[in-house]
């Protein structure tokens, strides 16, 4: 009986897409800071300039220390190839662009993030290219949403910030379906949770700012090319399966079969637009990469103490964690992520606005700013901050109520982060109460 | 480009340029269960340096019509056929693996018509596991990943890819997955059943160059030795990689195709 024995996550972690470097021995993976590299002869630049040969040119397009990080996150998701960026925005941006021109439709789900809430909703239109916002646990309203100018359904795995969980094979149904492709930021779980890829997405996009660099030190995004989306049969997508006069009539899905989206998004994308992630940011976040298997159980073995602690606390409305057994999507998150649905979650604090804000202010050890997914804690007020830009109307579809506080829960001591949580509950029940001398 | 052979649909990529029968044709012959698309870091350097490129699907696989051909002598002839088809009289023939024996056969069957040959992992035999052969005749994905397993070399498992963001055990799978049903187990077939490349080497007489992977596991770089070995003046080169060379290093094996073809 013989097996597949094939390198592992964890393994994969820490080796895929480098080798000691050739010329030093370097074990870890060197910070390549040279804006371009140099071409052997006027042959080999004109042929690398015409993808006749892989390699380096200039730092925009590409980077020895990027295409590891590149490399290391399509071996993580599963995916034929990735393109790393300046943030999880420039990711969000390119894998767009690379899909469709003006005239073109995103159907999304409401409970995304408010940075892709706003590129969608009030960025994109000025480019000609609209979306239509469906709650993500209905995935019949998806396809009601879908039409003829569709180029991509959207959504994230775990929603920001009222943790819903998308019922990810269900959505690719409906999107492959109408031959349009699923995208699924897969920040909130990181590819240690849940793999999209695995469920029936085609491309997967992170902000790598968050867990899969796990340290809040340096800003980057990703986006990881499935290679399981037929363009061609699609038909509908002429940016791939046409030729593109940029590079001399070039037909990506014809070269490339599998790794036709990501070579487009790299060499049309990066090329023109430009939003290329820096060397010494591949690296740092490299250094997060390597632990992320052992990050992300502790992260979400915290983040559930807290979650129960917080449910059993009198100052407390509710908790919204899918590992609770009372979140709508505790079965589904049982099965698409198995391992814990995160560790960044929200709760309503008694009390409304006036008690959300004495309680982020009594906080101590949870550092009030706009980022998850650091080792650190961190606690934010959505309705005030990260979502701002959406109306009431937008808020509520998206589950964000006054006095909703999210949580970010890192690697600390869970009896240091819940007796933080409980002396600030504290204070703000205090600071709300009706005072008895009154 | 789409052609007809035998009144079936017949994909050729071209690298990028309109076919020009009248270049140096070079016809690029994939292996079991792929297609055209791992040619890509090849072909399109020959289609702009000067050569009309035709690197195929085989029937059954990729864009082309099935079914897949079940015998090395038929797939050969099919080489011609499709060379008629695109109005090449004489080719120079680069094959990988599986695609080395249907050259093989091909320049055996028309000698007057073969140009060069490019023989890219390579072996006299190829004989194919039992599980491996029962799993791609089941259509299981353990056939995939066992390829995937055995394909690459120790470096290229982990990646380090020249093409950059590329990871290459992900590309191979996705490749593998869009095969048609049934096609990588009749190619596994037939490659076991094949028993004639030394017979066929034996009488090639065009400049030839074979290249082997150094940490091969499919076929050994010793297997390779024996076929260049049986043609008289074939020059052998080693590359530092497993049985993936076109992806694993392709510049360097460009650059040993250059040298003959």
């Amino acid at each position: 009986m013989v097996d597949p024995n094939l390198p592992k996550f964890d393994t994969l972690s820490l080796h895929a897409g480098q080798h000691p470097d050739p010329a030093t021995g370097a074990r870890a993976v060197p910070i390549y800071q040279s804006t371009s590299f140099v071409f052997d002869g006027v042959d080999h630049a004109a042929a690398l300039f015409n993808l006749e040969r892989a390699g380096h040119i200039y730092s925009r397009i590409s980077n020895p220390t990027v295409a590891v990080l590149e490399e290391r996150l399509a071996a993580l998701e599963g995916g034929v190839g990735a393109v790393c960026t300046a943030s999880g925005q420039a990711a969000l941006h390119l894998a767009i662009v690379t899909l469709m021109d003006a005239g073109g439709h995103i159907v999304s789900s409401q409970s995304i993030y408010g940075g892709s809430h706003n590129l969608f909703m009030h960025t994109l239109p000025r480019f000609g290219i609209t979306t239509t916002f469906v709650d993500p646990r209905d995935p019949g309203a998806f396809k009601k949403a879908i039409t003829k100018d569709t180029r991509l359904v959207f959504g994230e795995t775990i929603g920001n910030p009222g943790c819903e969980v998308m019922d990810l094979p269900a959505v690719a149904a409906v999107a492959h379906d109408a031959g349009l492709p699923l995208m699924i930021d897969n920040t909130f779980a990181s590819p240690y949770l849940c793999r999209p890829l695995e469920h029936g997405a085609d491309i997967v996009h992170h902000s790598v700012t968050k867990f899969i660099g796990g340290h809040g030190v340096a800003i980057g995004g990703v986006i990881v090319d499935g290679g399981t989306f037929d363009w061609e049969a699609s038909g509908k997508f002429p940016t791939l399966t046409e030729p593109y006069a940029g590079y001399h009539g070039l037909d990506f899905a014809e070269e490339f079969g599998p790794g036709a989206f990501i070579m487009r998004a790299r060499a049309e994308g990066l090329r023109d637009f430009g939003a290329c992630m820096s060397p010494a940011n591949a690296f740092y976040i490299l250094q997060g990469v390597e632990t992320l298997h052992l990050r992300m159980p502790r992260h979400v073995e915290n983040a559930q103490t807290i979650a129960r602690f917080l449910q059993a606390r009198p100052e407390v409305d509710w908790v919204s964690h899918p590992d609770l057994p009372d979140h709508p999507d505790h079965v589904l998150a049982q099965r698409q992520l198995p391992k814990g649905a995160g560790a960044i979650f929200s709760f309503g604090i008694k009390g409304g606005r006036e008690a959300g804000r004495v309680f982020i202010e009594r906080l101590g050890l949870f550092s009030h700013l706009a980022n998850v997914g650091d080792a650190k804690s961190l606690v934010i007020h959505p309705a005030s901050t990260t979502h701002q830009q959406m109306d009431a109307a937008a808020l509520e579809a998206a589950g964000i109520s006054e006095g909703l506080v999210r949580l970010s829960v890192g690697l600390e001591d869970a009896d240091d982060l819940m007796g933080d949580l409980g002396q600030a509950l504290a204070a703000a029940a205090r600071a709300v109460a009706p005072k008895a001398a009154e | 480009m789409e052609l007809k052979v035998g009144g079936k649909r017949v994909f050729a990529a071209t690298g990028g340029k309109d076919f020009d029968p009248a270049l140096p044709c070079i016809v690029f012959l994939h292996g079991a269960g792929m297609d055209h698309t791992v040619w890509a870091l090849q072909t399109r350097y020959f289609a702009w340096h000067g050569y009309g490129v035709l690197a195929v699907d085989l029937p059954g696989h990729g864009k082309s019509d099935g079914p897949a051909l079940t015998a090395i002598g038929d797939m050969a002839d099919w080489v011609w056929a499709l060379c008629d088809a695109a109005q090449v009289k004489e080719a120079a023939l680069v094959g990988h693996s599986m695609g080395t024996i249907i050259a093989l056969e091909a320049a055996k069957r028309a000698p007057d018509r073969v140009r060069g040959l490019g023989l890219v992992a390579t072996g006299a035999k190829m004989p194919v596991h039992p599980e491996l052969q029962a799993a791609a005749d089941a259509g299981e994905h353990k056939a995939y990943d066992l390829i995937v397993d055995w394909g690459f070399g120790k470096r290229g498992r982990m990646g380090g890819n020249q093409a950059p963001g590329l990871w290459m055990a992900g590309g191979a799978t996705r490749l593998l997955e869009r095969g048609s049903d049934g096609a990588l187990g009749k190619d596994f077939a037939a490659c076991a059943a094949y028993d004639g490349a030394l017979d066929a080497a034996a009488k090639v007489a065009c400049p030839v160059v074979v290249i082997a992977g150094s940490d091969d596991k499919m076929t050994p770089p010793k297997a390779g030795r024996a076929v260049a070995d049986a043609i008289a003046g074939a020059k052998f080169v080693t590359i530092d990689c497993g049985h993936m060379h076109m992806v694993e290093k392709p510049g360097e094996t460009l650059d040993a195709l250059r040298g003959t073809l």
